[in-house]
């Protein structure tokens, strides 16, 4: 049985379930207790697991991250709530010097099963210190797992698994996307880390798109279609692992590709897959590989200058019809 | 003198704090130990010091020489299921808890036996199956790991104690108050023992601490002590009664340890006039040496002879010697071996993260 529920729900879901499952698993963060996180993802579930199990911190990022590293060392399964991406830069040497490094420091003695999920997204009208998408900071550092759900379907798939690996894996959600349903089985399911999904199949060119950029680049998908242009829309689901041999595939087919995604343009990860795909499918192309990120500036408040710092549907189908005409690229 | 007692500063209990020694380990096995475990440190770090002028390891460590007590002290109030967490200058916490010799040296050599294969060095050994949950090489950045393994031990109804062992530089770091906030308010079976070894690196304590480290943790409501890490003794009798009170829930508490290194901060600081006296280092070796005062206790009390004395140090640094001789000819690492160890559950790493290989359970 399938039916429609939200991606929050999705993920207050797919907790609890693993709660219920397995008794080591437990949720730490700021206000995830009664309050249910200020997005009200996990309302409802203190009622279930009790204050043990959903424990609310003081505001302390580094503090109640390095517990959760010290608690998974020792047998629990922590999954820790950080309330905006943006904090991320706070604990950075705990996720990064501490979690990320237990395994290979310790020859393989120690582990980490930790989940630190967190969000992305701009257009919020949240102004610069909470709008932005910071998965290519970790994604850099070896030792850590990045899921990047887009839809409530994966958002539920992936979170299960986050919490099953036995390693910290970093998990950011669309915080616009919250709201959003999508299908979603009644019954048990998991999503496989470094399985891309393919979409939309289509010969002209490979659309690679990340979290909420997957439903722009299923909507240029659409009006490209429209227009006799086919693209193939593929979301890679995990940033680590990646699976290059899907996306490789689909540009060799269609010689031609476009990356999306939400964190800044500049030494990110459009540049990463772009990267990827010129090594590997150099001889297929028949254009340069496109990229398309946020805009390289700290995001603006005013909706007048956020608008413009997000790749739209409008911006990949233009970028789509110049490639597949095979126009000069601007030279800016 | 070595039942010198233990000085609590603050707190709400009214502890008889006095005779401890008569209290602490009272048997002739539990002295001895203490005694052996304390020049065991000392003969592993002159050989790991050595090791170092001679250029046969790699890289640089920081010894624990002249800080035996505190290790030893506290960890022999531990068993294996209780955790520590240790930091850059750990030989002798790792030792302390239980560690052979032969592992920690090929790990310091960089050697496939090592205790982490070679893979994390002095910085970072660590020892699981006796509860050693690693050194660090962030200074206080064990802090969250340690409470954390204490909020873990309460969430699982176990009674295991966990020790974060730090340096006084480490208390400027933020890290700390965060935690010992969330350790007081849970009441964490988390003790928390700083070493007060009078610098962090290259700077007196009375230069970077602002007002009493104890009374940070009395800020949180945490019992606070502070003793002579010097008297391995005092330190055990202490370390005993917190161990046993944070079991049954008791903690967290902070213990402050008066302590000294005898080497540079790192065995390449070899000319350190500029900030500390040849006659303090002098001072503190010939007088309050803790392994020389703890034997001539063991001889006043009539449990060793001097003879015994020398018969112990000459067969560990025996030991020692033997350890690093077989370090030395151990085998390093296969090269295939880089990229293992990354993730649990994933043979290599590098074919994984490109997708080419599936992880366990993904
Ligand atoms: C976060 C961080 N800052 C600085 C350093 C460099 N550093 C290594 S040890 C040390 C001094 C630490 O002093 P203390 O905590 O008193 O320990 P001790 O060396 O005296 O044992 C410093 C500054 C570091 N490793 N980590
Ligand atoms: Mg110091």
């Amino acid at each position: 049985m399938t039916r429609e529920i939200t991606l929050s729900k999705a993920v207050n879901e797919a907790i609890a379930e693993e709660m219920r499952r397995d008794p080591s698993v437990f949720l730490i963060g700021e206000d995830v207790a009664e309050a249910g996180t200020p997005f009200k993802v996990l309302s409802g579930l203190v009622d279930e697991f009790g204050p043990e199990r959903v424990i609310d911190t003081p505001i302390s990022e580094p503090g109640f991250v390095g517990m959760a590293v010290g608690a998974a060392m020792t047998g629990t399964r922590p999954i820790v709530d950080l309330m905006f991406g943006d904090f991320l830069y706070l604990v950075m040497d705990q996720l990064c010097n501490q979690a990320a490094k237990q395994h290979y420091m310790s020859g393989g003695k120690l582990s980490v099963p930790m989940v630190l999920r967190t969000n992305l997204g701009a257009t919020r009208r949240s102004a610069a210190q909470h709008s932005q998408s910071l998965h290519a900071l970790v994604a850099h550092i070896p030792g850590l797992k990045v899921a990047m759900p887009s839809s409530a379907y994966e958002a539920k798939g992936l979170m299960k698994t986050a919490i099953r690996d036995d390693n910290p894996v970093v998990i950011f959600e669309d915080k616009l996307m919250y709201q959003d349903k999508a299908p979603v089985p009644e019954e048990e399911y998991l999503i496989p880390f470094g399985a891309a999904n393919v979409l939309r199949e289509g010969r002209d060119i490979t659309l690679v798109a990340t979290s909420s950029m997957v439903q722009v680049a299923a909507k240029a998908a659409e009006a490209l279609s429209a227009e006799g242009i086919s693209a193939e829309v593929i979301d890679p689901r995990t940033l680590v692992p990646f699976d290059e041999a899907t996306v490789v595939e689909s540009v060799r087919k269609t010689s031609r590709a476009i990356v999306i995604d939400e964190g800044h343009r500049n030494f990110g990860v459009t540049g990463e897959i772009a990267s990827r795909i010129s090594e590997k499918a150099f001889y297929h192309l028949d254009y340069p590989v496109q990229r398309l990120g946020a805009m390289d500036v700290p995001v603006p408040f005013s909706p007048a200058l956020e608008d413009l710092t997000v790749p739209t549907p409008e911006a990949v189908a233009k970028a789509a019809r110049r490639a597949v005409r095979g126009e000069v690229a601007d030279a800016a | 003198m070595a039942a010198q007692a233990a000085k609590k500063t603050g707190g709400s209990r009214s502890g008889k704090e006095g005779g401890a020694a008569k209290a602490a380990k009272a048997n002739t096995e539990d002295y001895l130990r203490m005694y052996r475990q304390m020049v065991k440190i000392r003969a592993f770090e002159d050989q790991a010091n050595q090791l170092y002028l001679s250029a046969k390891m790699p890289g640089l460590t920081h010894m624990y020489s002249g800080q035996e007590a505190v290790a030893v002290g506290i960890c022999e109030a531990l068993t294996d299921e209780d955790r520590i967490t240790s930091t850059h200058r750990g030989h002798g916490h790792c030792v302390a808890k239980g560690a052979e010799f032969r592992q920690m040296f090929c790990e310091l050599l960089g050697r496939e036996e090592g205790y982490c294969r070679g893979k994390g060095g002095s910085m970072h050994i660590a020892d699981q199956a006796h509860g050693n949950l690693g050194a660090n090489a962030i200074v206080g950045g064990s802090m969250g790991i340690a409470t954390g393994a204490a909020l873990s031990a309460k969430l699982q109804g176990s009674d295991f104690v966990t020790v974060c062992f730090f340096g006084d530089g480490a208390t400027a770091q933020g890290l700390w108050y965060e935690v010992m906030n969330m350790a007081a308010l849970w009441k964490l079976p988390v003790i928390y023992a700083c070493e007060n070894n009078g610098y962090s690196e290259y700077t007196r304590t009375d230069e970077i601490a602002a007002g009493s480290l104890t009374a940070r943790a009395e800020a949180f409501g945490i019992e606070a002590h502070r003793v002579d890490g010097q008297e391995v003794l005092a330190v055990n009798e202490l370390a005993q009664r917190l161990v046993e009170r944070a079991r049954h829930g008791e903690g967290p508490f902070f213990v402050e340890l008066d302590t000294y290194r005898y080497h540079g901060h790192h065995v390449g600081d070899i000319n350190r006039d500029y900030y500390r006296s040849k006659d303090e280092e002098a001072e503190w070796k010939e007088r309050r040496d803790p392994i020389v005062n703890f034997g001539k206790w063991l001889e006043a009390e009539g449990i060793l002879s001097a003879d015994d004395l020398v018969a112990i140090g000459d067969e560990i640094r025996a030991e020692a010697e033997a350890a690093v001789a077989y370090a030395l000819n151990a085998s390093y690492p296969e090269a295939g071996e880089v990229d293992m160890h990354v993730f649990a559950g994933v043979d290599h790493a590098l074919p994984y993260i490109d997708g080419y290989a599936k992880g366990a359970g993904a």
